[in-house]
């Protein structure tokens, strides 16, 4: 009876089984046919090879860069933060969560641009710099710009894994591992950072994918100055109007973003840690 | 030692806090600005404030990124809900592949899942505000299920079986076991769907068609003629109305807490 049922049951699956097979699996058949063909819609290779042309292979190196730039400030800047969050003695501790996803609330878009404002050169960073006698920057149209801009917009998703895969940590083995004798790096290095493995993979991959795929924050940031290969393939649809080039492009950008996951991830159910509340 | 440990802590939160509210403040502050320009300060003014509902742009593409933003959010739930109970009664292997194809979207660059949504719509449909709702509902389901799966894992099957032994029909016994539990999970999976579809640009710019315009795609369009100063004054009303519904929120489950302690 309950064998039976549990067959049934799982035919509530079926409305989203067909819904993946129609907008997630079919839509990755079709960018793929639009790249092995061309205008005429003959085969051709010619939509992958064009990686090989010096421009796209250095906006693919320059994504490569900054992704891996972003991701690694991000990890540094959220490790810490995430273990803080989980050490507060405070009873409501998704209210410090929930401030943390709060600004995705007000628009992405007027978000960065706001930082076009704290970055220009007579921006308020600037003053702020002056004010102290520390001299100025110009960093707004750079690759600096860039990543942080990145680093803004994608430090959630590194912070909110790594805390979920803290919560996770028995607090009776650190207590242990202290009572032992254990000094607090001791602690962090053999047992803190090991058990949270998974979060620090999940947010890696979080932060990773999106800044290496991003078009709009290197628009806005790098005032057309800073070529990313997702600012090439944006180009090709909506400029060149080559679709067929712009999806050999996505397949490329699709292949190298999964060879990174495969690199770093093996054991960890991606996604699984992301980013529950 | 302990105290320098704690005021580190805290300096360190105030200074992340300190870069992810930045901007956002810079935008609260422009939206009383008595100035058209980004960069210079004119004067303290409500004027966008008072424009605000008669600037047709902005409301019209408010309006549509709402609809949007709740026709998909509503269905992604139900679809993820549903695939979720059923993809926890599966076979192991059933469920492995399912749960495969639920990461892609999560995985997958946005440009790219934009770009393949976008060549399958132009072949079967047009690009519209309807199309945006089923590239919504695609990249939104995922975040539904991977926040219900974990409850129904958790949650054991003995009750569930013990309801129907007393004599509960099955869909009966679901609904008084299984979905009390399974609520708190639908409601963050559909928190997020909200989220990441008001917060989306990437997927809505290639998927929407010429004439549709959410908040993000008309920014996007309109940069280089400038931006109208009445989106400040939007965003900062959205933004409080989601600060002051989390302070709400925070509030209830705090006196809820009081009460169960009681």
């Amino acid at each position: 009876m309950i064998s039976k049922l549990r067959t049934r049951t799982s035919f509530l699956a079926g409305p989203y089984a067909l819904w993946v097979l129609i907008c997630t699996v079919l839509p990755l058949l079709f960018i793929l046919y639009y790249a092995l063909t061309n205008d005429n819609g003959h085969f051709t290779l010619d939509n992958f090879t064009a990686i090989a042309d010096p421009i796209h292979l250095k906006s693919l190196w320059l994504s490569f860069q900054v992704a891996i730039i972003t991701t690694v400030i991000c990890l540094i800047m959220a490790y810490p933060a995430a273990l803080i969050l989980h050490n507060l003695k405070i009873s409501n501790k998704s209210f410090v969560v929930f401030l943390f996803i709060l600004p995705m609330w007000m628009n992405f878009m007027l978000r960065i641009l706001a930082w076009q404002n704290i970055l220009s050169n007579n921006g308020i960073l600037n003053n702020i710099l002056k004010f102290l006698g520390l001299g100025t920057i110009h960093i707004l149209y750079t690759k600096s710009a860039v990543i942080l801009g990145m680093v803004y917009d994608f430090l959630p998703y590194m912070i909110l894994p790594i805390y979920n895969s803290l919560s996770k940590i028995n607090d009776d083995i650190v207590e242990a591992a202290a009572d032992l004798g254990a000094k607090w790096h001791t602690i962090l290095f053999r047992i803190t950072l090991p058990l949270s493995k998974d979060g620090i993979i999940s947010g890696v991959i979080m932060v990773f994918v999106p800044s290496l795929s991003s078009f709009v924050v290197s628009n806005l940031l790098g005032g057309g100055k800073v070529l990313l290969i997702g600012n090439v393939i944006e180009q090709e649809f909506t400029l060149a109007r080559n679709w067929n080039l712009g999806s050999g492009l996505s397949i490329i950008l699709m292949i190298f973003v999964l060879l990174s996951m495969s690199i770093m991830n093996n054991e960890d159910d991606a996604g699984k840690g992301g980013m529950p509340l | 030692m302990k105290k320098i440990k704690t005021a580190t802590s805290a300096i360190y939160m105030a200074i992340i806090f300190l870069f992810l509210y930045a901007p956002i403040f810079v935008l609260i502050v422009l939206s009383f600005n008595d100035s058209m320009s980004r960069t210079v300060w004119g004067g303290f003014t409500l004027q966008w404030y008072a424009n605000l509902p008669f600037n047709d742009t902005i409301m019209d593409a408010l309006f549509t990124t709402l609809r949007i933003t709740i026709c998909s959010s509503l269905l992604a739930t139900v679809l993820g809900t549903s695939a979720a109970v059923g993809i926890h009664h599966m076979k192991k292997h059933h469920a492995a592949i399912m749960l495969g194809a639920t990461n892609i979207p999560l995985l997958n660059a946005d440009i790219v899942t934009g770009i393949s949504l976008m060549l399958l719509f132009t072949r079967f449909t047009s690009l519209g505000e309807f199309s945006v709702v089923l590239a919504h509902i695609t990249f939104s389901v995922p975040y539904v299920i991977f926040n219900v799966l974990p409850r129904l894992q958790s949650m054991s099957d003995s009750c569930f079986e013990a309801a129907m032994d007393l004599g509960a029909s099955p869909a009966y016994a679901f609904y008084k076991v299984i979905w009390p539990e399974l609520i708190p999970g639908v409601l963050s999976g559909f928190l997020m769907a909200v989220t990441m579809s008001l917060d989306d640009f990437t997927i809505t710019y290639f998927t929407k068609g010429a004439g549709v315009n959410t908040l993000s795609t008309m920014l996007y369009t309109e940069l280089r003629k400038g931006i109208q100063p009445e989106l400040y004054a939007l965003s900062t009303l959205l933004f409080l109305l989601a600060f002051v519904m989390l302070l709400i929120i925070n509030f209830k489950s705090r006196n809820q807490e009081v009460k169960n302690e009681n």
